[in-house]
């Protein structure tokens, strides 16, 4: 059985997952996570319609890191914490730059900014799923 | 260079960093009293007192500048408190100013301190995926993450090193080591940095700066009314930029999980908006800085802010702390005072404090780091929520 997303609409559950966003029909500008003001944020728009979108699920590195101690709640650890990889990731369509965790065994040292990722599904710790980003191979 | 719309500085007190665990009302008025004390002035001439709230300390913490005119003995004066995250502090002078220039008052308290507790900042509990800040501590995306995020962006696109970060630390540390309100007052070298255990790669431990108790005070005036009482030679706050981000975002910025979508909007750096509305509005650019306090959360970070102050070109700040060129002494000095390396950030405090450096340098009393000839000073910071801020004080 599929395990339960970390966070509800925010992704895509099927094997190419794409992140969900929204679009101001007016101005073009993507939202992720979506926008539920219903007023777009571009201050030269008046937009206030919207379209549900997903956003590209492959993009490139803009930059990355880890997170070698334990984060504060409200993260899930397992025992023992067990570091992960973060990384930045530019969508060229979108425009955007967006987080997300580092496949599980991504190694730091094979990575450099530009490096073409893809989004991917993985648990966190407490078995719930979430999007990582995964070097394409 | 304006002067009609200038401030003058008349006083500045603090009270040391450190974690002392005591209430913060007792930082704030002994920064306060120690201000007034530096100004001469009496309490009773205050007519404003502006307060930096700090989140922290519940209720009294919220009604800032009331808590420490109360604090001080009411008097009467009219009260205010601000808050913008790390740039309440310049923010409640910005009010400060306002008062001042439109003629309701000629002089001025602002004051702000704060408690900080143990460990971690971390989110408030609770369910909350609408909240971007519990979205992105569910995802195990914690403060350092973004420092660490940017430093590496450095590292990608400039060649800089983990070398050239603890080069940071240790010019910092040298600065810090004679003043005393400083909270970590011990020299550090690049091996005692690179030694330091890995908190978010590339930055270590000794990287990223610490959470602080502390309190800072500035007592200012009309200049008609610093002259009236004999100084007319104070030094003056030429500018206070507390502009907003431009849509649409440049950088990840805390606690977000992703940019804006620069799709209508091209792309625009907060950090460098904030100084660059400061320079504007004092009429003078960055040839003429004599020194800079800027918010090193990072020890990357404060090489960010150097660009973005315009000390130098992009992708050469690395350079500059390798030559030497941002010690006192050097061409450009940046934390003379030590920084939040030395001193661990008091949110509500620290805009005011950097404010308190810059006075004390362009009076020449800095003692062993004193910027020599010291000018024309510059502050940045930035904070959560599209709060920063930039001041300039001239002499």
């Amino acid at each position: 059985m599929m395990s339960a997303p970390v966070l509800d609409g925010w992704f895509t559950l099927d094997e190419r997952p794409h992140l969900l966003g929204n679009r101001c029909r007016a101005c073009g500008t993507y939202y992720f996570p979506k926008l539920s003001t219903g007023f777009c944020r571009n201050p030269d728009c008046d937009g206030e319609a919207f379209e549900d979108t997903p956003l590209s699920r492959t993009g490139t590195l803009w930059s990355f890191t880890n997170a070698v101690y334990q984060p504060p709640a409200p993260y899930v650890a397992s025992e023992p914490f067990q570091p992960f990889g973060i990384g930045a990731v530019e969508l060229e369509k979108e425009k955007m730059i967006v987080l997300g965790q580092l496949a599980t065994g991504t190694e730091l040292s094979s990575l450099k900014a530009g490096t073409p990722m893809e989004l991917v599904l993985e648990p966190l710790d407490d078995g719930k799923l979430t999007w990582k980003w995964k070097v394409v191979r | 260079m304006s002067t009609n719309r200038d401030i003058a500085i008349l006083g500045v007190g603090m009270h040391p960093w450190g974690k002392w665990g005591r209430n913060f009302v007792e930082y704030g008025v002994k920064a306060a009293r120690d201000a007034i004390a530096d100004a001469s002035v009496n309490w009773r001439d205050i007519r404003f007192v502006s307060g930096a709230a700090t989140i922290r300390n519940g209720y009294p913490g919220q009604v800032a500048g009331a808590t420490f005119a109360q604090a001080l003995g009411w008097q009467g004066a009219q009260v205010n408190t601000s808050y913008a995250a790390c740039a309440s502090g310049s923010q409640a002078l910005a009010a400060a100013r306002s008062k001042i220039l439109s003629g309701e008052c000629e002089v001025a308290l602002v004051v702000g301190a704060d408690t900080t507790p143990k460990g971690f900042l971390k989110p408030a509990p609770g369910d909350r995926p609408d909240d971007p800040d519990w979205v992105r501590f569910r995802l195990g995306i914690t403060n350092p993450t973004y420092f660490a995020l940017y430093a590496r962006r450095r590292i990608e696109l400039y060649g800089d090193t983990p070398a050239d970060f603890a080069l940071v630390k240790v010019k910092n540390s040298e600065h810090g080591l004679e003043n005393p309100n400083a909270r970590y007052r011990k020299r550090f070298s690049a091996e005692d940095v690179a030694a330091s255990a890995m908190l978010a790669d590339p930055l270590r431990l000794m990287d990223v700066c610490a959470v602080s108790d502390g309190g800072a005070a500035l007592v200012v005036s009309s200049l008609d009314y610093a002259r009236r009482i004999g100084k007319a030679g104070a030094p003056r706050v030429a500018a206070i930029s507390t502009v907003t981000p431009s849509f649409a975002s440049e950088l990840v910025e805390m606690p977000d999980i992703a940019t804006d979508s620069a799709v209508a909007c091209a792309p625009q750096s907060f950090r460098a908006a904030l100084p660059k509305k400061a320079y504007e509005e004092a009429g003078i650019g960055p040839e003429d800085v004599s020194l800079a306090e800027v918010y090193d959360l990072s020890t990357a970070l404060e090489l960010d802010w150097i660009e973005d102050l315009q000390l130098c070109r992009r992708g050469e700040a690395a350079r500059l702390v390798r030559e030497g060129a941002t010690r006192v002494g050097g061409r450009i000095p940046v934390n003379p005072s030590g920084g939040l390396a030395c001193f661990g950030e008091a949110v509500p405090a620290q805009a005011i404090a950097q404010v308190c450096e810059l006075t004390w340098q362009l009076r020449g009393q800095a003692g062993a780091r004193q910027v020599a000839n010291a000018k024309v000073g510059i502050t940045a910071n930035q904070g959560l929520f599209g709060h920063g801020s930039s001041v300039i004080v001239t002499c």
